[in-house]
């Protein structure tokens, strides 16, 4: 599996994709600082631009690379390898590919910066691993898609339907119940909802070490209230492992009965 | 060598092997025939383990081998299209295929015997069809495994790099191994092989020499055979 990973992250590595996302990230940290020299407040404006921007990217990149390598795949299958070793080893590919440009480019501004002084560095921290997770689940997530549809097109139609459903639809939908049925206590409601949405539940962790009750929203505010911050930073986080762990699960599982 | 034993294998509603049984005993060259979508290719990547059968069982030197994978140690397998990742060096594939499965030191002569040196550092989405042919030809003949698979191998070659192919098939064989091949060249079946399957709808119609299939169709050569066996159906 570590030579199957090994190309794969060398084939992205080499990809002009890669270094625009990483070169992205590297800007968008020296702008941030340029336009606002305080570190924790420039984590808070990271934290909207990576909640939306990983899962997008790690959809896309994900989807992009199971259809530009089929070929690569159908030669690797004939080889004597096991299926699960050329699937997981391709997603940890360009999974960690991916997060490796965000934690670089971020990295290099913020250290320049002098987050590793500041007391920002934990916050700092807990961005990057968000920011990594997000990626794991996003592209594991469209590796599931991309196997279940032959059809390039309609693979990544329906990948973009999941993000645009995850980063936005979502939490309208939770919006729109919540005033629906203001009468009634909804507390468990949202709390259970935001468990089905990375992108909210990595939203929540991050505030809730970021310790902004402002800007943690209902569910948040809930979600604080009904465990505390420890308590509810442990649980999000397992959570977010289980929305790595299931779709991998699940590749293994599909990948292991296709045919190609 | 290879057993085959009611393989059956359906896409969505077109079921494309019926119930295949096959026995594989001695070595030497066996041509694979038959119309398009008689299941040639699909029959190929079951004994590979890239199509998973619904029905059926496949035993190599006696061993089950459905998804299972060591197997393929033994097998060299040359794909109909040869689709290479397209931005991958000729050399860099050599290599990797090679650090994948085994050191081998028999690619050189077969890059010399096909003139690929010159194109060990072109990229393979910019190689003709034929180049990428013998790439192809050498990734699959570099190892030496006791069963080869060769899927509509003359596509695209010239005439010079079509006899070399024929030479290596034949050596090949003389080494004592087991060598599959399917084609629409009945030339090239008359040339080298030694036994025929034919497959029609899914069945095998047919499994023994050149020679009984002429005799049991009464024509003189072979392409006249298989268009009366596909008349008469």
């Amino acid at each position: 599996m570590l030579k199957i990973l090994k190309y794969s992250f060398f084939d992205l590595m080499r990809s002009r994709w890669s270094y625009i996302y990483f070169f992205f990230y590297l800007i968008l940290g020296y702008v941030l600082f340029f336009l606002n020299n305080d570190v924790s407040k420039a984590v808070i404006t990271l934290l909207n631009i990576i909640i939306v921007l990983t899962p997008l990217i790690g959809t896309i990149f994900g989807v992009m690379y199971y259809y530009s390598s089929r070929e690569f795949t159908e030669l690797l299958l004939s080889q004597p390898l096991k299926r699960s070793t050329i699937f997981i080893g391709q997603y940890l590919g360009v999974a960690l590919s991916l997060s490796l440009s965000l934690v670089i480019g971020l990295g290099i501004p913020f250290v320049a910066y002098g987050v590793m002084r500041s007391g920002a560095i934990w916050d700092f921290t807990s961005l990057l691993v968000t920011g990594s997770f997000l990626t794991f689940i996003f592209v594991a997530l469209a590796y599931n898609i991309a196997l279940s549809f032959n059809d390039k097109i309609k693979g990544f139609g329906f990948a973009i339907l999941m993000w645009l459903f995850m980063a936005v639809v979502y939490d309208g939908i939770i919006m729109l119940l919540m005033m629906k049925y203001q009468d009634y206590p909804l507390d468990k409601f949202a709390l259970g909802a935001m468990m089905f949405n990375p992108i909210d539940l990595s939203r929540v962790l991050i505030l809730l070490k970021l310790d902004i009750s402002a800007l943690l929203g209902y569910t948040g505010a809930v979600f604080q209230q009904f465990f505390g911050t420890s308590m509810g930073m442990v649980i999000s986080m397992a959570v977010l492992s289980l929305w790595v762990l299931i779709p991998v699960w699940r590749i293994r599982r599909v990948a292991g009965k296709k045919d190609f | 060598m290879v057993e085959i034993k009611n393989l059956h294998k359906s896409f969505g509603k077109v079921n494309v092997l019926q119930g295949i049984d096959l026995a594989i005993d001695e070595p030497g060259i066996i041509a694979i025939l038959g119309p398009n979508g008689s299941g040639k290719t699909t029959l190929i990547k079951s004994i590979l383990g890239m199509v998973i059968p619904q029905k059926g069982d496949i035993l190599i030197d006696g061993k089950h081998i459905l998804g299972e994978w060591n197997y393929r140690n033994e097998i060299s397998y040359m794909p109909q299209i040869a689709n290479f990742p397209q931005n991958l060096r000729v050399q860099e594939l050599i290599n990797m295929i090679k650090n994948l499965r085994a050191e081998t030191t028999l690619d050189q002569a077969l890059i010399q015997q096909f003139g690929l040196e010159p194109f060990l550092d072109k990229k393979l989405g910019n190689l003709s069809g034929g180049t990428r042919q013998k790439v192809n030809i050498v990734l699959t003949f570099m190892f030496d495994s006791p069963l080869i698979i060769l899927d509509e191998p003359t596509t695209g070659l010239d005439p010079v790099a079509l006899i070399y192919l024929k030479e290596l098939i034949r050596r090949e064989k003389e080494r004592g191994k087991t060598i599959l091949v399917t084609t629409h060249i009945m030339n090239l079946v008359e040339e080298i092989a030694d036994k025929v399957v034919f497959l029609l709808d899914g069945n095998i119609y047919f499994n023994g020499t050149v020679a009984a299939l002429e005799e049991q169709t009464g024509q003189s050569d072979l392409e006249r055979a298989i268009a009366e066996i596909l008349r008469n159906k």
